[in-house]
């Protein structure tokens, strides 16, 4: 029986960047126009491959919103949409600006500048604008892009159009105001708020009109829908075929974040977020029709630097009023970076395409008594990238998680170790940071990494998963398949699908 | 007649740009509104526009210190919960302060 490594969807893609953990791979972004491809190419956030070599930054210049959404508290720093709160450090355009043109002079990876809040882009016009008109005249060579919620985004498409930006997201989490009533509790509109299922249908009216005002102007946009189980977790189907339809080239599912700390409607209900499982489940069920983002962050919309980091803090405001800026300079050295990457990407791309097809796994089923189809397995993997296992099991702040099956290896998402808090006084329960760790495997059976410690190998054997650090710096792939050839040499995937023990246990 | 802006305000910008008497503008520790200026949008607008958009319950009152969006009636957080949460974060407020 051969094993062959598939990619994120269904039809296997060749070329373009690899299945490991790559939110855009070839055949996923094959229905897109070249034009539009090229956009994406260096764009940290909608290229796994792109993610490692360029830095993307958010500046917060637009406080006000319009639209009251259950999972959010203007007081607080936003744990869902990729938001500061309003209390953050807030700029001026001018301000704005210049921290942008500061930090792609520090760091000439800097290629998406992107604005997502605090409150929403497009109900700050003015202020929104004015830094992007900026940049397109200082720094032409930085992409830019915005989040909205939709609701002055027909308006605004012009306008957008104008600029150098060519990615917008728009959050929809329903197309149904029945729905979106259990979702947004108000909106303002003509100069009335208005609130209930009224207001949701207008929204969602603006979200679908403005989607299709940006796919006739060519302007890419990507889709992220917030899962609330119960609320709109199996209506996100439906969100995801009618945004594909209309030619969203993304759609990114990203898990409600709940807690009664945070003052929200939701935290103060009782609303729960998504378990890993659910959310790869949805993810996977929407997967079928439509092109799935998985390697989202979540990050704030303050955030500077590579994906998975941020050097904020580095650029205060006495930092930036400071610096001389040479735009030539910057503008050149970000240049030379870029075509570096370029060629060692391509480089990359060529070694994959000249090497062997994906190697083949073949398993050898003369040992087992049976044919009884073999049960797909999950596996956590810790690397830093360059797709190999080269991670040490405590420094992994992230982990990616592929499933093993008789069809192969595929990536399903990412699973952050620190995404809802860091421990310490405001954590609700007494859990270690390992603890947690261990939670946020739940669903997988093993663990893939290149070194462990021992208190982490027990309470990992613990949970059910399994250590394994036996494939350090071998390719994922290769070795996610190898384990599941042992697990099933062992017999240990014909048994009905066993749940690990979970971590609640 | 005017509206008063009180110190729940989270200096969002929102209600700023909305007024037809530019009665509102940013100030430390929060927004203001000028008493002079403001009409409560008598003649403009059906509702206060700056009590329209503010996201905060509370945050707006009129001249008998009265709500304009009293607690629960934005976020339509049931009273109970949202007091209950209120003890809860003075009970935090305190421990911080005591430690």
């Amino acid at each position: 029986m051969e094993l062959p490594v598939i990619s994120n969807t269904a039809e296997s893609g060749g070329g373009g960047c690899s299945s490991h953990s790559c939110g855009s791979t070839a055949d996923q972004l094959n229905q897109i126009p070249d034009e539009i491809l090229q956009k994406v190419f260096n764009h940290p956030c909608y290229s796994e491959d792109a993610h490692h070599h360029f830095a993307r930054m958010h500046v917060a210049v637009a406080p006000a919103c319009n639209i009251q959404c259950h999972y959010c508290n203007r007081k607080y720093d936003c744990a869902n949409e990729s938001r500061p709160g309003v209390v953050s450090e807030l700029l001026t355009p001018d301000q704005a600006a210049k921290k942008t043109l500061v930090v792609a002079s520090e760091i000439p990876q800097m290629s998406v500048l992107g604005i997502a809040g605090p409150g929403d882009p497009l109900a700050n016009p003015e202020r929104t604008f004015a830094t992007f008109q900026m940049l397109s005249e200082h720094a032409p060579d930085i992409k830019l892009c915005v989040s909205t919620n939709g609701l002055m985004l027909p308006q605004s498409v012009d306008e957008i159009a104008k600029h150098n930006i060519d990615h917008v997201t728009i959050t929809i989490n329903c197309v149904d105001p029945d729905v979106g009533a259990k979702i947004y509790p108000w909106i303002f509109w003509n100069n009335k708020r208005i609130k209930g299922r009224e207001g949701a249908a207008i929204l969602i009216e603006q979200q679908q009109k403005g989607l299709e005002a940006c796919i006739a102007k060519g302007i890419l946009v990507k889709v992220n829908s917030v899962m609330i189980p119960g609320v709109n977790d199996e209506h996100l189907k439906e969100v995801s075929r009618v945004v594909k339809s209309k030619g969203a080239f993304l759609h990114n599912v990203m898990p409600l974040i709940a807690e009664a700390e945070h003052g929200t409607f939701y935290g103060l209900t009782g609303q729960r977020g998504p378990t890993q499982d659910e959310l790869q489940a949805l993810q996977d069920a929407c997967a079928g029709d439509m092109n799935m983002m998985r390697h989202c962050r979540q990050c704030r919309a303050d955030a500077v630097g590579l994906l998975g980091e941020d050097r904020g803090a580095e650029f205060t405001l006495d930092k930036i009023a400071e610096y001389e800026l040479d735009l030539e300079g910057a503008a050149a050295r970000r240049a030379e970076v870029r075509d570096r990457i370029a060629a060692e990407l391509e480089e990359k791309r060529n070694a994959k395409a000249a090497a062997p097809a994906p190697k083949l796994v073949a398993l050898d089923m003369s040992g087992l008594a049976t044919k009884e189809p073999l049960r797909p397995v999950k596996m956590a993997v810790a690397t830093s990238g360059g797709g190999v296992i080269n991670q040490h099991f405590g420094h992994a702040k992230e982990f990616l998680v592929y499933e093993a099956s008789e069809n192969g290896v595929r990536f399903l998402g990412h699973r952050k170790t620190d995404l809802y808090c860091s421990g310490g006084d405001t954590c609700g329960d007494a859990d270690t940071t390992l603890q947690q760790t261990v939670k946020t495997l739940e669903g997988c059976e093993v663990v893939l990494c290149s070194k462990i410690g021992y208190e982490p190998w027990g309470l990992l054997e613990e949970a059910g998963i399994a250590p394994n650090g036996e494939h350090a710096m071998e390719g994922i792939e290769d070795a996610v398949m190898a384990v599941y050839a042992e697990m099933a040499a062992a017999g240990k995937l014909v048994a009905p699908v066993e749940a690990p023990a979970q971590s609640a246990a | 007649m005017a509206l008063e802006i009180n110190d729940l305000c989270v200096n969002c910008w929102a209600c700023e740009p909305l007024c037809p008497n530019k009665a509102i503008y940013s100030a430390s520790p929060h927004f203001e509104i000028d008493p002079d200026k403001c009409t409560e949008c008598a003649g403009d607008f059906a509702d206060a526009q700056c009590a329209a958009i503010c996201p905060i319950e509370g945050a707006i009152v009129d001249e008998l210190g009265d709500a304009l969006n009293p607690p629960g009636s934005l976020t339509g957080i049931p009273l109970q919960l949202l007091m209950e949460a209120a003890g809860a974060l003075e009970g935090t407020a305190a421990k911080v302060s005591s430690s």
